[in-house]
């Protein structure tokens, strides 16, 4: 067998032996490069995803805050729902994937087994809803409405029902304490969106995705501290899911409580008296139009005068902020924000601006008295006062003869404030103003802080407007083609507006001037900067800005943040004109325009001071404005298309300091009865449990006024809706808060209170 | 056919002492391929460890005891080192004698399988259980049986000295004698092993020096039925899928997708170092299945990295070269067949495993020689390397 010859062996073998040789030579030097390619080269990227293959994280959402008014009544809280939820990864170490458990479930919560299993199954391409499209290591939400029976049985029984839990979660919501529902002021929430997750990722307080994000209002102003943090735990896990060890483990912090200056009580009777005005407005015959005032939208602001803090903020219409709850549905969204809707979304106090008409007269006293006037004249108050062949007229024609700016004040005189702001507009240099012209009549509504927001800490506060030469100019500019086409000599009102507007709309004419002096004209105001304006006039001069936050305390109310007010300006008036015009404003209440409605009110006891305004805006009725303050608050009221400031205003702003001071309608001072003789100090308290002593808010009315008031007439009161009759059917086209808004409104409500499929539990 | 009593060349020299005979120049301890076998064993060892690694927290495997698969591997290295020890002594050339007996019951196993005996594990109907725990995959035998029955129909009349080159009857015998057991294998169904074994018949063929038409004709009709099957969407979508999912697994993401996936992730996490034994967090995470069988590899990329993938891959080629050599050195050209037959074999096989895990070749259930967790791969491999020894120990010294 050595013997074999080596001839053997032929070369064609030979050849195809090294080919071999070859493919595997080039075989194992692929899977070399390969490997190297995976390891190296890729290798970081790998490494990644491998940490992120084996770490998940539970993420256990912060409740959020609450929003409290001045003395601890929840205006915003949580309300507790019996969530019970499977752990999926519990569920799947079992030998039958948890069936067994599920079916259990299912006949404690009156469900069948498949809807429980359908709702743990995770979603993917082919598997429809109901399916759970979270993380598989969260615990899966498998009904929010479990009866406390039904939660106890499980957790009783926690070995018949392993990877299953029975726990209280929180579900924002506005109580409404004694029907307040403030909802423009507390705003309301929706879902995150992509685009703020990717913006507050590397911030202190990160989104979740299932993070509900304060919108407007409190619940926007004060978001990052209502918020609070979520608890992340990270955990090890391997590829079934099954837990090898915690990772990491971030506590979270939860949101802040946030304690207002709004008192629940004198909101409430804010809102209910500036909608019975409302709705007593439409009763009104206008003898302008012929017809009833429609009285479409309005705001009562209350305030405390010596800080600018807001104890009530009242806008009309207004709405349920729990239609924003666990989603808005596209019909109530409609609701609130379509075409026929009226907005109720507007915070009035703060986002509806017109013309102030008299209660604005202050700002041109303060102003001659800057130009140099004495405070005591006097002043001719005829019944009308020329420009040109233009005539204007006092208010109702009436003459006063010569009287002093006070006087003036009281019975608003109209013919006086013309005259001293046509003088002025003339020494400026009319038309042609001079280089340095003064422009005192404008320079002070500035200085009064018109024109630029209050700095209120709630989101989207419109300006108003100063209609001065530079605003002219401005406004000129943006408009000038769309006039100068529209306009036409001899055309109708608007068109010959129009054409003078083309011609010389760039400068401030005369009539400007004199229309500005009394408020009317291009002149737009808020009524927060009026509050504000009236606060100063009460508290010695200075301009606060306005706020609604009093005090962020966190959850356990350990800590304690104030937010101290702070002021924007003083008005610019001497102590000695201070004092003038406070004089004048209370004669206003004794003896001028509104002494009619304040009569017997106890002004020894009690020194008010009010200015009446009634502003008329071309095509609409008269706007309402009723501007007021003792020494502690200044409350301004106004009513769009409502009628006259004395007329449509002045009982509901009494009804307000009625109740504030406990002042009956004969005058009578009942100090038991007084909600808030003197602003509240003291801070709620809130233990470090998280509980807070919250008083009760009364209703308001109180049942035998409600009794009496319905003997009286046989109107129902509904709330949260102006809710006009349907005797006045323009009224109603101007608002979408129709009968059946309203009647959806209180539907909702018993639906929340008392319907079974929403039982609460407390916490 | 020379003399089955042949086994040792020492015999025929002078009588001499024990350890000088184990020394001599012609011993047969001189004369074994010394790196194939300790390459071998390396990475039989190293295959000891990885299954350790793999299958210590995998309780629902090991029952209890996390030393269960280290264990049964080292024993079957061990069986594996005494078949190979066993086929040195008997011989190839007096195997050869044995070929159709063994190539005869191999396909009988294989029938078996499809009989009621027959098991399915991990979606292969290619295993028959037997008493006492243990299975059997006859699948590998029998491509130690194809490339020895090949061998010796090719090999008769060339190493008879009749001809040159196999003549085409003998090539047709030949792929006859391999369809059966590849038609079985195929029913199973085991495709990774009819894979292996059609890179086997490839390789036998080429060695043998059988016509260039035989080799593109195979080839070529390989590439159309590829081609013919995908055209006339004989396989499902799934399957296409599933086989090309290596490349992009987005095409079956919870099946193969997922394997291919985190294999790729397990590997290139490990870097150049790998994250030690036992620290891998892929493979202590179970994210890659079978990972003590056909994903072994990963087990190593991921704790041993770039370095321990490397060195299995040289291991690899260490054995494949020297077998390159024996195919080159013998002179009969059965040994040559044999030994090339071989070669395809464990490149192949090696080359489709690591591959599949890198992400460069289609999923495919087959073991990594040596390495790999399982009985039947391992004494397979082993009587392989036993073929490739004796092949060695018994051509012709160089003069």
């Amino acid at each position: 067998m050595t013997n074999i010859p080596e001839t053997g062996r032929t070369p064609r073998v030979q050849v195809r032996l090294v080919v071999i040789q070859i493919l595997v030579v080039s075989l194992l030097a692929t899977l070399g490069g390969r490997l190297w390619y995976l390891q190296i080269r890729e290798g970081d990227t790998y490494a990644k995803e491998a940490s992120g293959n084996h770490v998940q994280q539970v993420v256990q959402p912060a409740v959020r805050g609450s929003i409290l008014d001045a003395r601890g009544v929840p205006i915003a809280d949580n309300e507790t729902r019996l969530v019970v939820s499977a752990s999926r990864t519990d569920l799947m170490k079992m030998k039958d994937d948890g069936e067994t458990v599920l079916t259990k479930l299912a006949g404690v919560l009156g469900m069948t087994p498949k809807e429980v299993q359908d709702k743990v199954r995770l979603c993917d391409a082919e598997t429809p809803q109901p399916c759970w499209n979270g993380s598989p290591y969260q615990p899966i939400p498998i009904t929010d409405e479990a009866t406390p029976k039904q939660a106890l049985q499980i957790r009783e029984r926690a070995e018949d029902f392993p990877g299953i839990t029975a726990e209280p979660q929180a579900v924002r919501r506005y109580p409404a304490p004694g029907d307040a529902n403030t909802a423009q002021v507390l705003g309301y929430l929706s879902p995150v969106t992509d685009e703020e997750i990717q913006q507050a990722q590397d911030s202190d307080s990160p989104y979740l995705r299932s993070d509900q994000v304060g919108r407007s209002g409190l619940e926007r102003q004060y978001d990052k501290q209502l918020r609070g943090k979520a608890g992340v735990t990270r955990y090890e896990v391997d590829n079934l899911g099954r837990v090898m060890g915690e990772a990491e483990n971030d506590p979270g912090r939860p949101g802040d409580n946030l304690v207002t200056s709004i008192d629940a009580r004198v909101q409430r009777i804010a809102e209910y008296e500036l909608n019975e005005a409302m709705k007593a407005a439409r009763k009104e015959h206008d003898r302008n139009t012929g017809t009833n005032y429609k009285a479409d939208s309005g705001a009562l602001v209350v305030m405390e005068a010596k800080t600018g803090r807001v104890v009530a903020m009242a806008s009309n219409p207004s709405y349920d902020p729990n239609a924003w709850v666990g989603g808005i549905s596209a019909k109530d969204y409609t609701r609130l924000t379509g075409k026929e809707s009226n907005y109720p979304l507007l915070n009035r106090a703060i986002q509806g601006q017109s013309a102030p008409g008299s209660i604005f007269k202050v700002i041109p006293t303060a102003a001659a008295i800057q130009a140099g006037y004495s405070f005591e004249g006097p002043y001719e108050c005829s019944s009308s006062y020329s420009v040109g062949s233009q005539v204007f007229k006092n208010f109702e024609s009436k003459g006063y003869g010569p009287i002093s700016l006070g006087r003036a004040l009281e019975v608003s005189c109209d013919t006086v404030f013309y005259r001293l702001s046509h003088e002025e507009w003339k020494k400026d240099g009319g038309t042609k103003p001079k280089k340095n012209a003064n422009d005192w009549f404008y320079k002070t509504a500035h200085e009064f802080g018109l024109g630029e927001e209050t700095g209120i800490d709630l989101p989207n506060e419109v300006t108003g407007r100063v209609p001065d030469r530079q605003w002219k100019l401005d406004y000129w500019q943006a408009n000038k083609d769309a006039w100068c086409k529209s306009g036409k000599k001899d055309g109708d009102y608007a068109e010959k507006i129009a054409y003078e507007n083309c011609l010389e709309g760039n400068r401030l004419r005369a009539g400007d001037s004199v229309n500005y002096s009394i408020g009317q004209g291009d002149t737009l105001v808020t009524p927060i900067q009026m509050a504000t304006i009236y606060a100063a006039l009460a508290n010695g001069g200075t301009l606060y800005n306005p706020t609604v936050g009093k005090a962020v305390i966190s959850a356990d109310g350990k800590n304690v943040r104030e937010i101290q007010p702070e002021a924007h300006g003083k008005l610019p008036m001497s102590q000695k004109t201070l004092q003038a015009v406070d004089g004048a404003l209370e004669g206003v209440v004794t003896r001028g325009s509104a002494a009619w409605r304040f009569q017997d009110w106890p002004q020894d006891e009690i020194a008010l001071h009010a200015k009446t305004g009634t502003a008329e805006v071309y095509g609409k009725q008269t706007t309402s404005w009723f501007a007021t303050y003792t020494e502690d608050y200044s409350i301004v009221m106004t009513i769009s298309q409502g009628g006259t400031g004395s007329g449509a205003s002045a009982p509901a702003v009494r009804k307000v300091y009625n109740a504030l001071y406990g002042v009956s309608e004969d005058g009578k001072i009942d100090k038991r009865k007084a909600l808030l003789p003197e602003p509240q100090k003291d801070l709620p308290k809130i233990g470090s449990d998280g509980s807070i002593d919250a008083p009760k808010v009364d209703e308001y009315p109180s049942p035998e006024d409600r009794k009496k008031a319905a003997e009286a007439s046989a109107q129902p009161v509904v709330f949260h809706a102006p809710a006009p009759t349907t005797a006045y059917p323009d009224a109603l086209a101007a608002t979408a808060n129709t009968p059946s808004g309203g009647n959806r409104d209180a539907r909702r409500r018993s639906a929340r209170h008392g319907d079974s499929r929403r039982r609460r539990i407390p916490a | 056919m020379t003399g089955a009593n042949s086994f040792s060349v020492s015999r025929y020299g002078p009588e001499r002492s024990g350890w000088a005979r184990l020394f001599a120049r012609d011993s047969l301890a001189r004369r074994l391929d010394w790196p194939i076998l300790l390459c071998a064993l390396a990475l039989s060892l190293i295959g000891t460890v990885l299954v350790y690694s793999a299958t210590r927290n995998r309780t629902e495997l090991n029952q209890g005891d996390p030393y269960y698969f280290l264990v049964r591997h080292l024993l079957n290295t061990g069986i594996g080192l005494a078949l190979m020890v066993g086929t040195v002594w008997l011989g190839h050339r007096t195997l050869r004698g044995a070929v159709p007996f063994l190539y005869g019951i191999s396909v009988l196993l294989v029938l078996l399988v499809l009989t009621p005996l027959g098991a399915t594990i991990n979606g292969a109907h290619a295993w028959i259980r037997l008493p006492g725990g243990f299975s059997l995959q006859p699948s590998e035998f029998v491509k130690v049986t194809i490339i020895l029955g090949m061998a010796m129909l090719l090999a008769a009349r060339v190493d008879a000295g009749d001809r040159q080159f196999p003549d085409h009857r003998t090539v047709v015998q030949s792929l006859g004698l391999a369809a059966v057991p590849i038609a079985v294998t195929l029913l199973m169904p085991d495709l990774g092993s009819v894979m292996v074994m059609v890179v086997i018949v490839l390789g036998v063929l080429l060695a043998s020096g059988a016509s260039n038409r035989w080799i593109f004709g195979l080839i070529g009709t390989g590439v159309a039925g590829a081609i013919a099957v995908w055209q006339l969407k004989i396989l499902d979508e799934y399957q296409i899928n599933r086989f090309a999912a290596f490349a992009n697994p987005e095409l079956d993401p919870a099946g193969v997708g997922y394997n291919t996936n985190q294999a790729r992730i397990a590997i290139g996490s490990g870097g150049l170092f790998g994250t030690g034994l036992g620290e891998g967090s892929q493979t202590t995470g179970q994210f890659v299945p079978e990972q003590q069988t056909d994903f072994v590899f990963t087990v190593a990329g991921e704790e041993l990295g770039f370095v321990g993938g490397a060195l299995i891959i040289v291991l690899l080629g260490i054995v494949l070269w020297r077998a390159c050599r024996i195919a080159r050195e013998t002179t009969e050209l059965y040994g040559t067949i044999v030994a090339a037959g071989i070669i395809a074999w464990f490149a192949f096989q090696s080359f489709e495993n690591i591959g599949m895990t890198l992400g460069i070749m289609p999923v495919a259930g087959l073991p990594l020689p040596f390495v790999s967790y399982g009985g039947s791969s391992m004494f397979a491999v082993w009587v392989a390397v036993g073929l490739l020894q004796s092949i060695r120990v018994q051509r012709p010294l160089s003069a």
